[in-house]
């Protein structure tokens, strides 16, 4: 039997004991809850206390335009600023990104002139000499991606063809096992990195000399963020002896990670059935109440939602506010066949009670038809008071991740601590049709940017002629969006290297190759008109194609209509098959997302008008959404549309933003007699409807 | 046969059981000051389609309507009730809960041929949700432009079926706000077992862009819509006179 550290007494050891292993000791440990949400307990005095003052502190960010303060001094680092509070006495979780709440930290390793427009955008001026060192004596991600780009990548950057790549800001989409330093304490995972770099290959190749380099670099961020949480006085060496240091651990590792990168995504994982292991044992041991516990957890969640980074109003505009993506992963089913619902998933939700809703962390349910009743409640009516649950479909990602796998930032799955992702922004093949038309010339700069292909002649478009053209311009996009990913994800790994959270991975892991599709339903739209219905090319004075006139009615992607919807398909299809084909930084196995859930108002700015009869500068749909108004058989037909999309193909996620009236969503039960619950009991469905003196006489009861 | 239909929805959540697919029928005799679909009165119009067409749009996203099924709405469906029977019988073998939101102003007791149609349509319909427009006969003639007698009638042919009916009504200021016939509706329903349920609306503009697009005159122009507190209020009262017309028996 293997040595078990005191701090785990009552776990029940397993493969976890011996090798760093969260999930195995998350398998062998915690407890399904199929219980309600009756056990809850409400906010504490020293938590309304906390929360009232940030919103005070929020009110003042508001009132001074956006930002309330900045450093402009000091680099970020894991230890670069001493402990920050808000009230040291009364909150149960600590720890800030610098010394003081609301201060934005300034991070120039991904670019000191995003790091300068951050602050100069905002009145703040980073400090010359910080200028100076990162222009002149060290580089940076941006510098260095730069330097390496073609003229071809510049121009469709520049051209919007690829848009929102990460070259000038940190990439994010990387998940730290945050839950490994409350489970193992940093002592054993120095000891475990060393190991790793003890049993390296010995031939020095490139990559095992990068290898090796990355490890050291993973050691000292693991010291770093020892002597971060020493200065907070506490010692996290050596495993979590409760519930509070299990929370605390945790999320000291996962403000390492927002004080080192400011990266598009920081998300926090899959931790809620991993601590609730420990509040388990805390309740049945009497160390903790449920009150003391939610408290915690308020603390903890309340820290997440003053995550905060130096952004400049571009980004803003690009992902539609100042989002951190702070998104934690809740329930979901083990292959074991078990839910993983426990108290603590009802407690993270509950949050949205205790301090009112937020859309960060981004809350987000792994759904699975399988989870308990009472939890399906739950959400649902937590969902209704707050708008503020995501669902995933966890039937379909555990087929390819397991359990325990988390999101980062909205969509993207991966295995906690054993798969990484490099970001790779979108690709806008709206665009990218009118390159075939118009011969890889750019509809909005007339500049040459794609290979100089025959353009369509004559006045109307004819299908095969369109799709021959453009198949061979979406093999074109594919390489130089893939070619300058591979760029773009060698000098993060070189200038901007995110330490902590992949010292919170396994040596070997598996890197995600995210790519990505924006316009997907304008091209389904466009090529459906023009094989349903005749397309005619309204050209300007030089020739060259500036409208589109429709004749005729055509099937439009959102009705559940096959003839437009395998034509969505279809080019999900083929230009996955196309990124598939080049050769991957770091063999990065090549996914893609449909998911321009905020950008589609961007994306669509820089386009001009497509086939479908979509004017230029008009927002796309997001995501993979029907086109506005379009879908005109209600939201099952709009959906099924879109779930017909192969989720293989586009593995890294596929978007369908929905918003509906709660009064669209049902009958009130205010106004409508005959207790509508009542079907959900009835095993043939609609069969029993309910009689109308069941419901008068539960009334009278009242 | 074909039948004509205004638009498929295809997420229902408020007409009828659980989620429904919905099929609205085009043509209507009735004109309701305050009918908030104008654009399907005109019969004869709208997309042809055949039960076949139907189904098969159904069916792709059938597992959605497992604790649902199929509402016909419209429009007055009964109008089409030949193709509306050929849909059910179709719905019926597929084992599918059917459901009619009707005026009930076809309901016509002399027209033997039209009530043997009905008698056979009832056979494959599991829910009937009646809106009635008005209690009071005079009342109804000049919301609706036709008398309420045939459609009190139709709610006891179905009772005598032993058709579940949900009854709807539409709460309209100064137009169908007095509590006096909200009693009097309850009383009416308490005079049959078949009502399972009431639903009561508050009325709402949403249709009077609708009647701008059509270039009708919007008949109820400046009656607010209300919060739903007057439907709060009659739901009650009409609640109360059916409570105590039954507790008299």
């Amino acid at each position: 039997m293997p040595q078990m550290h005191e701090n785990w007494y009552g776990f029940k050891p397993a493969t976890w004991s011996t090798a760093v292993n969260v999930r195995s000791f998350i398998k062998h440990n915690y407890t399904p809850y199929d219980g309600d949400e009756s056990f809850l307990a409400g906010p504490t005095r020293n938590t309304l206390d906390l929360w009232l003052q940030v919103r005070e502190l929020s009110k003042e960010e508001i009132a001074a335009g956006g930002v309330l303060d900045m450093d402009t001094e000091v680099i970020s680092t894991i230890t670069s600023h001493g402990p920050g509070y808000l009230n040291k006495e009364k909150e149960t979780i600590v720890g800030f990104q610098t010394d003081k709440p609301f201060k934005r930290a300034l991070m120039p390793y991904g670019g000191i002139r995003m790091a300068e427009k951050a602050c100069a955008d905002n009145g703040y001026k980073v400090d010359e000499k910080i200028s100076e060192f990162f222009s002149v004596h060290r580089k940076t991600h941006n510098a260095g991606v730069f330097d390496a780009y073609t003229p071809e990548m510049r121009a469709c950057r520049s051209s919007h063809i690829i848009t929102g790549l990460p070259d000038a800001y940190g990439r994010g989409r990387i998940i730290g096992d945050y839950r490994r330093i409350a489970l193992y304490g940093i002592d054993r995972l120095i000891e475990d990195k060393n190991e790793q770099k003890a049993t390296t290959e010995k031939v020095m190749s490139e990559d095992n000399i990068r290898l090796r380099e990355e490890l050291s670099e993973q050691i000292r961020a693991l010291q770093e963020l020892k002597k971060m949480a020493a200065s907070y006085g506490f010692d996290i060496s050596q495993p979590a002896k409760d519930v509070k240091e299990a929370i605390q651990w945790t999320y000291f590792g996962y403000l390492a990670a927002v004080k080192e990168q400011n990266g598009a995504a920081m998300s926090l994982g899959r931790t809620s059935t991993f601590l609730d292991i420990y509040a388990k044992r805390d309740l049945d041991n009497g160390v903790y109440t449920e009150e003391q516990i939610q408290e915690f957890v308020d603390h903890f969640i309340m820290k997440l939602r003053m995550v905060k980074f130096a952004r400049t109003p571009e980004y803003n505009a690009l992902f539609s506010g100042d989002p951190q993506w702070v998104t934690e992963s809740i329930g979901g089913v083990g292959i074991d066949g078990r839910h993983m619902v426990t108290k603590m998933s009802y407690r993270f939700l509950h949050t949205l009670d205790n301090l009112g809703s937020s859309p960060e962390p981004n809350l987000t349910v792994l759904w699975s038809t399988q989870l308990p009743e009472n939890f399906k409640r739950y959400c649902a009516k937590m969902s209704i008071e707050t708008s503020s649950i995501q669902y995933e479909n966890d039937d379909l990602m555990r087929m390819t991740h397991g359990d325990d796998y988390a999101i980062a930032c909205c969509v993207s799955s991966m295995r906690v601590g054993k798969e990484m992702q490099f970001f790779g922004a979108r690709a806008n093949l709206a665009k990218c049709l009118l390159y075939a038309i118009n011969g890889g010339v750019d509809e909005v700069s007339r500049k040459q940017v794609g290979p100089k292909y025959r353009a369509i002649e004559g006045d109307y478009l004819d299908y095969n002629d369109v799709m021959e053209k453009y198949d061979a311009m979406m093999k074109w996009l594919a390489e130089v969006y893939v070619n300058a990913l591979n760029i773009i994800h060698y000098m993060h790994d070189k200038y901007c290297y995110e330490k902590i959270q992949m010292a919170l991975h396994d040596r070997d892991v598996t890197r995600w190759f995210a790519t990505g599709i924006a316009g997907l339903s304008v091209v389904a739209d466009s090529l459906s008109a023009i094989k349903y219905a005749k397309v005619k090319i309204i050209r300007d004075e030089t020739g060259f194609p500036v409208e589109y006139e429709v004749e005729g009615d055509f099937p439009k992607y959102g009705n559940d209509d096959d003839r437009v919807d395998n034509i969505a398909k279809d080019i999900v299809h083929r230009f996955m098959e196309h990124i598939r084909k080049i050769p991957t930084y770091r063999n990065g196995i090549p996914t893609t997302s449909i998911l321009t859930i905020t950008s589609n108002v961007v994306y669509g700015k820089a386009t001009g008008s497509t086939p479908d009869g979509r004017k230029r500068g008009e927002a796309f749909a997001p995501g993979a959404n029907p086109m506005h108004r379009r879908d005109t058989n209600g939201a099952v037909a709009s959906m099924a549309s879109v779930a017909k999309l192969p989720f293989i193909d586009a593995q890294d996620g596929i978007s369908n933003t929905f918003s509906i009236i709660p009064g669209a969503l049902g009958k009130e039960d205010r106004i409508f007699m005959g207790d509508l619950d009542i079907d959900l009991d009835c095993s043939t469905g609609a069969c029993a409807t309910p009689t109308l003196f069941e419901g008068l006489d539960a009334e009278d009861a009242e | 046969m074909k039948g004509y239909i205004h638009s498929i929805e295809s997420f229902g959540t408020v007409d009828g059981p659980g989620l429904r697919f919905v099929v609205f029928f085009q043509g209507c005799p009735m004109r309701c000051r305050y009918c908030h679909n104008p654009d399907t009165w005109q019969p004869n119009t709208g997309t042809q389609m055949t039960v076949d067409e139907i189904m098969a749009k159904f069916l792709r996203n059938k597992s959605f309507y497992s604790n649902g099924g199929i509402t016909v709405t419209g429009g007055e469906p009964l109008l089409q009730i030949d193709f509306l029977t050929q849909l059910f019988i179709r719905c019926k073998k597929e084992g599918i809960h059917t459901c009619i939101d009707t005026s009930g102003i076809t309901y016509n007791p002399l027209n033997a041929d039209y009530m043997a149609k009905l008698d056979n349509l009832m056979q494959y319909t599991d829910l009937v949700m009646l809106d009635l427009k008005h209690i009071d006969d005079e009342k109804h003639r000049s919301l609706t432009g036709h008398s309420n007698k045939n459609i009190l009638e139709f709610v006891k042919y179905l009772d005598g079926k032993k058709v579940p009916v949900w009854v709807r009504h539409v709460v309209v200021p100064t137009v169908t706000d007095e509590p006096e016939y909200w009693d009097k509706l309850g009383r009416f329903m308490a005079t049959v077992s078949n009502i399972k349920a009431l639903d009561v609306l508050p009325y709402h503009t949403m249709g009077v862009k609708k009647y701008e697009e059509l270039g009708i005159d919007y008949p109820l122009a400046g009656i607010p819509a209300r919060e739903k507190e007057l439907a709060v209020q009659a739901r009650q009262a009409i609640i109360n006179g059916m409570k105590a017309a039954r507790s008299k028996k």
